[in-house]
């Protein structure tokens, strides 16, 4: 049986190169490390699609069984799990998430 | 000291880490969803530092999910948000 949870979220991650699970939206993230990981993205200039759980009860723990994972935010490049805000953040600093946005031709000004 | 205690315990049986820092951050977030939940005297926020052979390897998802897989109990009861710092030793 198909979740249709998962369906959903299957479809944004294939309409959005960049997607943001997280709980606020990217003008006013409800959390810390939301805020952190909108922050990086701003950095790097690169568009994404930031979804808000906090709105859809369904959305939040659905993500969370989608991914394997359980805590927010979690980042998707190109349908491609990134991870949270720890391993987003580090990825910015040494450079890793740059480096894997271009290995993906998503578009960012560095 | 209940959650913490838990938290130490679990991920010194499950990783043998050569180093372990885990910080109760909960007083830094009072007031803010998510801080007090239910009756565990508002330990709902942790910082952790694990150094353990066990990460020899692996990616920062996978050790990030095999600490997840061991504190699931927490995760999905009092433990709110938890900042993660995993290293193989000499990283």
């Amino acid at each position: 049986m198909t979740n249709p949870v998962f369906e959903r979220i299957q479809q944004d991650l294939s309409d959005n190169d960049v997607v943001l699970y997280m709980k606020g939206t990217p003008m006013f993230p409800q959390c810390g490390f939301s805020a952190a990981v909108v922050q990086v993205l701003s950095d790097l200039g690169v568009k994404f699609k930031g979804i808000d759980i906090l709105v859809d009860p369904s959305l939040r723990d659905g993500i969370k069984q989608f991914t394997n994972w359980p805590t927010l935010p979690q980042l998707y490049v190109k349908g491609e799990f990134v991870g949270g805000c720890d391993i987003v953040r580090e990825m910015a600093g040494n450079g890793e998430l740059a480096a894997l946005l271009k290995d993906k031709g998503v578009a960012f000004k560095g | 000291m209940k959650v913490r205690a838990s938290i130490e315990r679990k991920l010194t049986e499950g990783l043998a880490p050569s180093r372990l820092a885990v910080t109760d951050d909960s007083a830094r977030h009072a007031g803010h969803a998510g801080h007090r939940h239910g009756s565990h005297d508002g330990e709902s926020h942790f910082s952790i530092e694990i150094v353990s052979p066990a990460f020899e390897g692996k990616s920062r998802i996978e050790r990030h999910r095999m600490v997840n897989t061991l504190l699931a109990e927490e995760l999905a009861g009092p433990v709110h948000a938890l900042a993660l710092v995993t290293k193989a030793p000499g990283e």
